[in-house]
């Protein structure tokens, strides 16, 4: 019986938990790519960058609340630095829209002319992240770590497996949380929210009503730089920012948001959990976990790992693959691809 | 009133729409009517801003219009509905009706926050003329139905509520008869007599149905070959020999017959 929680904690430990706060971070990533997809209609290469951009400001404002002294006590001061980089992040994203994607769409543009610009932004938010807080590992994180530390948890069970919960997930899943019910409520229950939906469904009934396609264009940049900074933020705190990350972190964000189904929000959300649990549990070592959970003496020698971290990109690759080749429109059924 | 001057449009040196003129009077309701190839829908869709014309000219109640894009023209009091009929699949009924009016101050985001109860306001005044509308269709059984679930027939109604949600100048219907049963034809039918009566609607109406054309409209513009052959009511334009010998026997002579 000990032996089975035991295993229980350890899967917890070093899968469930991580991977509940990596899928929150890449669904919050995800859901920007989704709304951008089912609104302007085509896939922004530059969302990873578009995260570092906003996190990038949001150290920057860390980092000075830091050296005047103001932090929120046990929380991270990033929390109070977010809307800061938000509106930072914002304002670039409105900037791009007005002096690159504007001209294309007057053009009507097919959407691999936007894909390659979006490749063009890319390169020059990557460029700018790198030259501003430069390529390196940057750390940002403060206040209290832990919420639940592995030594306290394994004498308050007596397990000999403990369990962690750092500060950073804890933070991920409650602000994904908040996040997403007010994404929902908005896209729901207003009327920019309809609009936007309205827009995404039929592009020229919307134009043929009292909808703005300027203020629903506007709105989706902000929201898509509201969520990238956020993301963009949580994964920092949880991890470390390095702007190469974020760039790679495109793959498992469009891996989740075509998973789901492109242009559909509960689809982005669900694509971020299947692509995270699926990178964590196929990369993790189950060695310890046989060996509480299988007969004595069956311990094995190997690791027991399906697959090396080096490779966990390969698992979004793969399931990209196999979902663009099966079932092409994902699983809440978007826009095909 | 719609004034088309000597319009012509021609797609890669083919003339679909060749020197066409007509004049739609406010308060009528005309129909248009034309073999297949006629040029009907061009026309229609160079009126409706959809494609820009060769030549010639579109007025407004005098002013020019040619030219102008579709939300451009939508502003100015001139709607369509399409023959394939077009709704937000993912809204309701009600909520589709409810996107139709322009300058919504909900859809500026810091006037939801500053002046929440303005919004509200107007946001209940669309609502009201929602209902008023959905009322007026007797649809109500499907208010609170995703326009996407709707049968053809009932989109169609649909499309012809959401020229009624902003102060249409002239409403154009491109084929409402396509793949709708009699039975709702009939209400589309009535709807839009009433609509001409008693709000005093300006239509324009492209329709294959002899039936419902002489029910609804005078008067009856005949094109061929890209332009307008003969005008007048349904039964002058019966009696022309041009317009008999256009439709060359199959047309206007089989439908009475059947």
């Amino acid at each position: 019986m000990t032996d089975i929680l035991n295993a229980f904690i350890l899967l917890s430990n070093f899968v469930l938990i991580p991977a509940i706060a990596y899928g929150s971070q890449l669904a919050l990533g995800a859901l920007g790519i989704t709304l951008i997809y089912g609104i302007l209609r085509f896939s922004n290469f530059a969302h990873g960058d578009t995260m570092a951009f906003g996190t990038m400001f949001v150290i920057l404002f860390t980092w000075w609340f830091q050296s005047m002294g103001i932090n929120l006590g046990p929380l991270p001061t990033a929390l109070l630095a977010l809307p800061f980089g938000i509106a930072c992040c914002i304002g670039f994203v409105l900037i791009t829209d007005r002096t690159v994607y504007k001209f294309y769409r007057k053009q009507k543009a097919a959407p691999v002319i936007y894909v390659i610009a979006s490749v063009g932004v890319m390169f020059v938010m990557n460029g700018l992240v790198r030259f501003v807080i430069g390529p390196n590992d940057q750390r940002f994180a403060d206040g209290e770590r832990f919420i639940i530390k592995a030594r306290e948890f394994k004498q308050m069970t007596g397990l000999s497996e403990g369990m962690s919960i750092k500060v950073s997930q804890g933070l991920t899943l409650v602000t994904a949380v908040l996040v997403v019910i007010a994404l929902f409520w908005f896209l729901n229950k207003t009327r920019t929210g309809k609009s936007m939906r309205a827009y995404s469904d039929n592009e020229d009934l919307a134009l043929l009503s009292g909808i703005d396609p300027d203020k629903v264009v506007r709105v989706t940049w902000i929201l898509a730089a509201v969520l990238a900074t956020i993301a963009g933020t949580l994964y920092g705190l949880d991890k470390s920012f390095k702007p190469f990350t974020y760039f790679q972190l495109l793959l498992p964000m469009f891996a989740a948001a075509i998973v789901g189904g492109l242009g559909s929000p509960v689809g982005a959300i669900a694509g971020g959990f299947v692509i995270a649990f699926s990178e964590i549990m196929i990369t993790y070592p189950y060695k310890k976990f046989i060996a509480y959970i299988g007969p004595d003496g069956w311990t094995p020698n190997g690791l027991m790992q399906l697959l090396a971290t080096d490779y966990k990109f390969a698992v979004s690759f793969i399931i990209l693959l196999v979902v663009l080749l099966f079932k092409p429109t994902g699983l809440f059924a978007g826009k095909s691809v | 009133m719609i004034e088309v001057k000597n319009l012509s449009k021609s797609f890669s040196g083919f003339l679909a729409v060749n020197d066409a003129s007509l004049k739609i009077e406010t308060g009528s309701i005309t129909g248009l009517v034309g073999p297949n190839g006629a040029g009907k829908t061009t026309l229609f869709n160079v009126i409706a801003g959809v494609h820009a014309p060769t030549d010639g000219q579109v007025l407004l109640d005098g002013q020019d219009i040619t030219g102008l894009a579709p939300h451009e023209l939508f502003h100015r009091g001139l709607l369509r509905t399409f023959q394939i009929a077009h709704e937000f699949s993912s809204l309701t009924v009600r909520e589709n009706l409810m996107m139709v009016p322009a300058d919504q101050m909900g859809e500026t985001l810091w006037k939801t926050w500053t002046n929440p109860s303005a919004v509200r306001a107007q946001e209940e005044q669309t609502r009201a003329k929602a209902d008023d509308v959905i009322e007026f269709l007797e649809i109500s059984h499907v208010a609170d139905e995703l326009a996407g679930n709707l049968s053809g027939g009932q989109k169609k109604l649909l499309e012809l509520g959401r020229t009624m949600m902003v102060d249409a100048k002239i409403v154009f219907l491109d084929e409402v008869g396509a793949g709708v049963n009699r039975t709702l034809l009939n209400t589309i039918g009535d709807a839009i007599i009433r609509l001409n009566q008693e709000r005093g609607y300006t239509f324009c109406v492209i329709e294959h149905d002899m039936d419902f054309i002489g029910r609804l409209c005078d008067p009856v513009i005949v094109m061929a070959e890209g332009g307008v052959l003969a005008e007048g009511t349904l039964d002058e334009i019966k009696a022309n020999e041009q317009v008999i010998e256009a439709y060359l026997g199959t047309g206007l002579k089989n439908k009475e017959a059947s």
